[in-house]
This record gives C-alpha cells, sequence and structure tokens, in this order.
C-alpha cells in the first residue's frame, strides 16, 4: 500500500485582540481545514488564542541562509537607521 | 413521581457513556495514525471525562439522599462490575480500525450533541447546568467525526470500504439511544431528562446528509441489539474494565 505523508501546515495563532498573529509552529494534516482544527488541538489546550491561521509550508518564501550576507550585513553599519539619537522624555511609556 | 433512585439511573447513564467512550479512546494513546491525531482523540476523550466526573459526582450526592451514603467518583468509576454499568452498547465497542473508531465516534456524537441540548433545558438544575457545560465541547466532537467521516467516505477506494463497513457494523447498535425505558420515560414526563424518540428525526437526518456528503451508504437495517442501560452488555465491556480497573482494585486507595 502506498504511503504517503499528509502535506506540513504551518500555524499561527492570535493570542488576544490586538495583537498580530504569531508563529508558534508546524503539523501535518490532510487539507487547510483539518490543518486548522489539528492546530486547535495541538496549539490551543490552554486557551491561547483567538485565531487561527494555517498556510502550506511549501507556499512560504524564505531566504537562503547563504544570502545572509549581502541581505542584512549592510544594515550593521547604519547605526543612524535607529532612533536612539532621540533624548527620550521620562513620561513616554512602552516605546 | 420519579424517585431518587430513578434518577441515580439516569445520571449513571449519563456518566458511563462518556467514561466507556473516554477510556476507549484512551486506549488509542501512542498508536494514532499521526501524532497530531493522536492528540485531538485524547481531547476529545480528555473532555468525555471530565464531563463523567461531573455526572458521577451529583450522582453520588443523589445516591446519598437514598442510601445513606453516597459512593464518590472513584469508586463509582472502578468499584463497579460490568452489570452495574449502564452505557450504551455502541461506546464499549472495540477501536477496530480508525474507521471503526470513528464511525462509533460519529454516531455518538451527533446523538450526545441533540441530547445535551434538551437536558441544558432541564427543570433539574444541576443537570441543566453541567448539560450546558458539556455541549460546547460536543459541538466541537461532532464537527470533528464528520470531518473524519466525510474525508474517509469521500478519500480512497480502501478508505471508503472501510468506513463503509464500519458504519454498518456498528448501526445495529444505535436504536438503543431511542428507545426510552421506564426510568427515562418518568424523567422525560416530569421534564427532568428528554424523551429520547424526539432525537430520532434530527440525528437521522444528520447522518444522511454526512453520509451522502461522504459518498457513503446509509444502512438500512431495522434489528438493532439493546442492553446497555440495564446492564446487560457485549463480551467487549468486561475485558475493557478489567483493564480500566484492574489499578485501583488491586491497591485499593493507591495514590500517587
Amino acid at each position: 500500500m502506498e504511503r504517503s505523508e499528509w502535506p506540513l501546515w504551518e500555524i499561527f495563532i492570535r493570542s488576544q485582540h490586538g495583537l498580530a498573529h504569531k508563529h508558534v509552529g508546524s503539523l501535518h494534516a490532510p487539507d487547510a481545514e483539518m490543518a486548522i482544527k489539528n492546530a486547535r488541538d495541538v496549539y490551543t489546550r490552554r486557551n491561547e488564542g483567538v485565531s487561527i491561521w494555517a498556510v502550506k509550508s511549501a507556499d512560504v518564501t524564505a531566504t537562503a541562509p547563504s544570502e545572509k550576507g549581502p541581505l542584512f550585513e549592510p544594515a550593521n553599519s547604519k547605526i543612524y537607521r535607529h532612533p536612539t539619537f532621540f533624548p527620550m522624555p521620562d513620561e513616554v511609556k512602552h516605546i | 413521581m420519579a424517585t431518587d433512585r430513578q434518577l441515580f439511573d439516569f445520571l449513571l447513564r449519563l456518566a458511563d457513556n462518556d467514561l466507556v467512550l473516554a477510556q476507549r479512546l484512551g486506549e488509542w494513546v501512542g498508536h494514532g495514525p499521526v501524532l497530531e491525531e493522536d492528540i485531538a482523540l485524547t481531547n476529545v476523550g480528555l473532555d468525555l471525562l471530565g464531563q463523567a466526573r461531573l455526572w458521577f459526582a451529583y450522582a453520588g450526592e443523589v445516591e446519598a439522599r437514598f442510601a445513606g451514603a453516597g459512593r464518590s467518583e472513584d469508586a463509582l468509576a472502578f468499584s463497579r462490575d460490568g452489570g452495574e454499568f449502564r452505557n450504551l452498547l455502541l461506546v464499549e465497542q472495540p477501536n477496530g480500525n480508525y474507521a471503526d473508531t470513528m464511525a462509533r465516534q460519529f454516531y455518538f456524537d451527533v446523538w450526545h450533541q441533540l441530547l445535551l441540548v434538551k437536558l441544558a433545558h432541564s427543570c433539574d438544575a444541576r443537570i441543566a447546568e453541567i448539560a450546558a457545560k458539556a455541549k460546547k465541547e460536543v459541538v466541537y466532537h461532532a464537527e470533528r467525526s464528520a470531518d473524519w467521516i466525510i474525508r474517509l467516505g469521500d478519500g480512497t477506494d480502501e478508505s471508503q470500504a472501510r468506513i463503509q463497513a464500519a458504519i454498518d457494523d456498528l448501526w445495529m447498535y444505535t436504536g438503543e439511544m431511542f428507545d426510552p425505558d421506564e426510568t427515562e420515560t418518568v424523567l422525560a414526563e416530569e421534564g427532568i431528562g428528554c424523551d429520547v424518540r424526539t432525537l430520532a428525526p434530527a440525528w437521522r437526518e444528520v447522518i444522511g446528509s454526512v453520509l451522502d456528503e461522504a459518498t457513503l451508504t446509509i444502512p438500512a437495517g431495522t434489528s438493532m441489539q439493546r442492553g446497555g442501560k440495564n446492564g446487560v452488555h457485549t463480551e467487549h465491556l468486561g475485558h475493557m474494565l478489567a483493564t480500566m480497573q484492574s489499578l485501583p482494585r488491586s491497591h485499593p486507595g493507591a495514590q500517587w
């Protein structure tokens, strides 16, 4: 009997209103609907979420580790891009 | 007028359905077809176990009213013999293959949901409260098992053959769900329980439409097995209980 693996899905969960969906892990499921149901059982057992997204792992385009240098290193030497040169008033919180 | 003894009996039926099915689902732990499914099915089992505890706790309190002392949840679960269990024959049937497990779950979940919707309006406040809480969990169980019936039925030739066989094999255990005895009739008349006969049309409709979507055939058999509610079980229950009860029976009062 042929035995093929179910596709892999990336699971994103929004933990509470106002926060963005966050990647929590991946799982196998035969289709999108079951991916959501499995995510509910695997990742929200302790009341972690109010919303779930499932994305086929194959549909995620990622940067390659070998491109790390050209992609990210040029930003290292440009410290003026960080907003650290402004004195912040003490009254302003959560910045 | 319903007696406390009848109410106790009725509560045991609710509790035993949950407990026995939870134990069956627990047997899948570590054996599920994939990790995700193993976790999902265990969650359903744990939901049912939680519900069983609520029913047992109430049953123990009711028992105290006519027997002087009521048994604890553990005593009711682990110290009764098979003949004292009041669960439906359906839920004690062995797990078989995954199609067998899902067909059993599907038949039960749809009925369970319909029953709890009714019991949530019981004039016994405690029953209404437990039913309302359990209903939320069971709505999800019913959705999930229907999903599996559709995927297995409308899947490969192999999966379709297996789920059709499971649907056919378990059909004879579904009649009992809609067949009230004196206890149920008395409690239904007083608005404590519910007339299970009235659940049949809605159950058939849901089962029919899901099996239809799953490209499966609805069984036509009319010969049904009965007895679970009165303690007359299939040979499978005793074996299951032997495993389930062995530890508390060999080490009474054991704690860890």
